[in-house]
């Protein structure tokens, strides 16, 4: 299954979830600062573990930058 | 410019210019006389610290403590794996509030889910809201920041938005229950300092929130006078992060606001075409 994390195209196996996913990027519940939107929505960090991702999901994965 | 005096007593002047003659000290404000309340909750500074544009986390900190702030901006961004330090353990140690914003966005609906995955991310309701309209000023687009204003407050948000000196629609930004309001003094990053002194007057008493003057500081005397015109705390981001000594600027800040605050409660006199004499003519020596 192809999805867009951050951007880029990334390949995810079908048993896999949004967590798995996030690994990738060194993410894990318990890191602060973190936020995921999945095609626009929200999906709190308790979900991570559960959530489907549709085909071609569009993954924005975010965290603290400085900026006024 | 309006010069009237605030209905501030003696008593309480007189707090805060003890609280002023404290300015050397570095850290934290001694226990606060005259806190800044913003959504029920109490702020000991005055100056609210953007963290956009310091060189490193390191100067950030130590600008930061030279501030006095408590509240502090924070933007989202796509993570980069790569990157060193974490700004959060930063602002933490520094013990300031995290004040995160909608930096970037063009839209209403971008600014909400943004300012929603702020609330996930950060554990908290408030945030500084920026709805831009135009590339090249960064100016805020008025119809669009109202419309995301009125729905984030809908859904819980303690929402201080970012808009232009434009006191009828800092009014309706109020009205639909934004927590304070943020108009800028001149562009972003411009360092122009205040142009319509007149209208953020005008503004200050358009609304009953708190006025948290953004935007366009260059350098302590422009803080100072919003402070001066009655505005409740400044934000200052570029004028310190990308001054040749931004923990020396951050100081001169602090003190700005404090120094602007204090004059503002004092009552300066009216402003004169003619001079008024000083030193009075009785007793003066004839020579000739």
């Amino acid at each position: 299954m192809k999805v867009l994390l951050n951007g880029q195209e990334s390949e995810l196996g079908c048993d896999e979830t949004l967590l798995d996913l996030l690994a990738q990027l060194g993410v894990t519940p318990e890191r602060r600062g973190c936020a995921v939107a999945v095609d626009g929505e929200v999906v709190p960090r308790a979900q991570w573990g559960s959530f489907a991702l549709p085909e071609h999901a569009r993954v924005e994965v975010l965290t603290a930058m400085q900026g006024g | 410019m309006t010069d009237t005096v605030g209905a501030r007593t003696p008593s309480a002047g007189a707090q805060l210019a003890a609280n002023g003659a404290r300015l050397p000290a570095q850290g934290a404000e001694p226990a606060a006389p005259d806190p800044l309340r913003i959504a029920g909750r109490e702020l000991r500074s005055r100056l609210v610290m953007g963290t956009g544009g310091f060189a490193s986390l390191q100067l950030l900190a130590e600008a930061v403590t030279a501030a006095g702030s408590d509240l502090a901006t924070v933007a989202l961004r796509r993570i980069d794996p790569r990157a060193q330090g974490s700004l959060i353990d930063v602002l933490d140690a520094a013990g300031v509030q995290l004040l995160p914003n909608t930096a970037g966005c063009h839209t209403a609906r971008d600014a909400v889910i943004t300012a929603r995955l702020c609330r996930e991310a950060f554990d908290t309701e408030w945030v500084k809201l920026e709805v831009i309209g135009d590339e090249h000023t960064l100016l805020p687009d008025a119809p669009e920041l109202l419309r995301a204003a009125e729905q984030l407050v809908d859904e819980g948000f303690v929402v201080l938005p970012y808009t232009t000196d434009d006191p009828v629609l800092a009014r309706r930004l109020a009205d639909v229950g934004c927590a304070a309001v943020m108009p800028l003094g001149s562009p972003i990053g411009s360092g122009m300092g205040i142009r319509n002194p007149y209208n953020i007057a005008l503004l200050r008493e358009a609304v009953d929130v708190p006025v948290v003057l953004d935007a366009g500081i260059g350098t302590a005397s422009d803080a100072a006078l919003a402070m001066e015109l009655g505005c409740d705390a400044v934000m200052v981001a570029s004028a310190i992060a990308r001054a040749q000594d931004p923990v020396a600027m951050a100081a001169a800040m602090r003190a700005a606001v404090q120094a602007g605050r204090l004059a503002r409660s004092a009552g300066r006199i009216p402003r004169r075409s003619y001079a008024t004499a000083s030193t009075p003519d009785e007793g003066l020596a004839e020579f000739t």
